[in-house]
């Protein structure tokens, strides 16, 4: 197999990857916010139903998840899976995966928020709705852009563990060619692929966080 | 009329009573001053009049209009649509400011205004510079809170609160987070919208501001109105109490 060939066989690896990724955070992002809204809510039930949703999330392995997420419709309710199921499967798991952790970020940041920036608000009568997207949920995101940080590039290597369904991103992608032609070379360039991938993220978050750095 | 009417209020945190009957109220126009010692429930009070805090009894009336009326010992409060239109009627400026640190000063003063009142953009910014210029900021109208001085960004504060258009505000202690040479600038601002008819309740540790700008004080003293009179009459009361916290200040009767 020439270099070329092998490359390009990657690069359908790397874009898989990179769909996982996109797709991961379109969803578990807004969904993290709407966990962090029942785990803080007023109803005991809710709130307990938040808790132990994150608690089963971060508990337990994302590997493990993915099968249950994959497998679990056949198992359990005997339904066939279909292989177009399996790109489906991925992006669930993942995104219920680290909506948990996104959800108990966006909790800290909000809890941190003083009390008079709610009660100046309301005194100015903003709703609760524009209270919280005009002068909280901004200043939210100033805050937990570290923490942010640190799980999107997590991420960025944990799509590598959807190769447990044997769905083909870059991780597997380079593992079958490294064994077919018993050369280092694919699992190198992956190496590569992952760690630019990651430099890339980092550089952009960071130019997010100097955006936001013009207050205090 | 009456601007503000409160009767009766009552508020207590964990079985302490905070506020024990108290009544006060405000024709409009007038500039009314509240001191007394620390824990003494001034903050409640003002908190309550502002509806940061429910009354666990008693009536809150702008404007002849109930927030909420005392039923059967509990104060009932109005229904949303009511709160929402007398919530109009007042602003509040706090002692450690609350501006909004991602927006700029002009933002700040202006986005109530343009997404609550929902006014024209145009009216909106002509107020919020003509209100900056009488703070003594046009010139800091894009700058961040975190750029302002203390004394700055509670001239913003009190700005952002006119941009409202309140028939009363409200200040709880404007100037004790500034150093004492910010102070001033403060008062001066306040001492202003006093000469403008602005009908304003303050509560303060400057007695001699207060002295100057009210029409009346109060003294407070553990959740109970002690006195209630002309700022000449108070600095030369008889009450022992009265006379014990003024003393503090080197400003008694003798
Ligand atoms: N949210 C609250 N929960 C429990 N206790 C409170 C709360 N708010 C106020 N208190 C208590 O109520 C009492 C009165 O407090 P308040 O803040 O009204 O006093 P103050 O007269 O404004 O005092 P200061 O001059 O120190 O501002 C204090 O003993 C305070 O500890
Ligand atoms: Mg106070």
């Amino acid at each position: 197999m020439s270099f070329e060939v092998m490359m390009r066989q990657l690069s359908g690896g790397m874009f898989t990857t990179i769909q996982i990724f996109v797709l991961t955070l379109l969803f578990s992002l807004p969904l993290g916010l709407l966990i962090a809204f029942g785990r803080m809510s007023k109803h005991a039930m809710l709130r307990g139903a938040a808790k132990i949703y994150i608690s089963i999330m971060r508990g337990t392995p994302l590997m493990l998840q993915l099968l249950v997420v994959y497998f679990g419709p056949y198992y359990i309710f005997g339904i066939g899976i279909t292989s177009s199921y399996r790109a489906y499967a991925v992006i669930i798991a993942f995104a219920v995966n680290y909506a948990a952790y996104f959800a108990e970020i966006y909790r800290g940041g909000i809890e941190s928020m003083p009390a008079g920036q709610y009660e100046a608000a309301k005194v100015l009568g903003y709703t609760k709705v524009q209270t919280f997207f005009r002068i909280i949920f901004p200043q939210v995101i100033k805050r937990i852009l570290p923490s942010v940080t640190n799980e999107v590039i997590t991420l960025v290597k944990d799509t590598s563990l959807a190769f447990s369904i044997a769905y083909v991103e870059m991780f597997t992608t380079a593992k079958a060619i490294a064994a077919s032609q018993k050369s280092m070379v694919p699992l190198m360039a992956a190496g590569i692929f992952y760690y630019v991938f990651n430099f890339v993220v980092a550089a952009l978050m960071e130019v997010w966080e100097k955006k936001l750095s013009y207050y205090r | 009329m009456k601007l503000l009417e409160m009767h009766h209020v009552k508020k207590s945190f964990d079985g302490n009573a905070v506020l024990k009957q108290i009544s006060l109220s405000v024709e409009e126009g007038e500039v009314v001053s509240i001191i007394g010692p620390s824990g003494s429930g001034k903050s409640t009070l003002l908190r309550c009049a502002t509806l940061l805090e429910t009354m666990d009894d008693g009536d809150l009336y702008y404007l002849g209009e109930a927030a909420a009326k005392s039923e059967a010992g509990r104060a009932v409060y109005a229904p949303s649509e009511s709160i929402k239109k007398i919530e109009r009627q007042f602003g509040l400026v706090f002692q450690n400011f609350n501006l909004f640190p991602h927006y700029s000063v002009l933002k700040n003063i202006m986005d109530a205004p343009l997404h609550v009142q929902k006014r024209d953009k145009a009216e909106v910014k002509e107020e919020a510079m003509r209100l900056l210029h009488k703070m003594g900021l046009s010139d800091r109208a894009n700058a961040y809170p975190c750029q302002l001085s203390g004394g700055q960004q509670q001239r913003v504060s009190i700005a952002r609160a006119l941009a409202m258009k309140p028939k009363i505000l409200f200040f709880d202690e404007p100037t004790s987070a500034l150093d004492p040479e910010l102070t001033g600038e403060i008062l001066k601002v306040i001492t202003d919208l006093a000469k403008e008819n602005m009908t304003m309740v303050i509560v303060t540790h400057e007695m001699y501001f207060a002295k100057d700008v009210s029409d009346r004080m109060i003294f407070m003293d553990q959740g109970v109105i002690v006195e209630e009179t002309t700022p000449d009459a108070l600095f030369a009361s008889e009450n022992e109490r009265t006379r014990a916290f003024l003393g503090k200040y080197h400003l008694g009767g003798d």
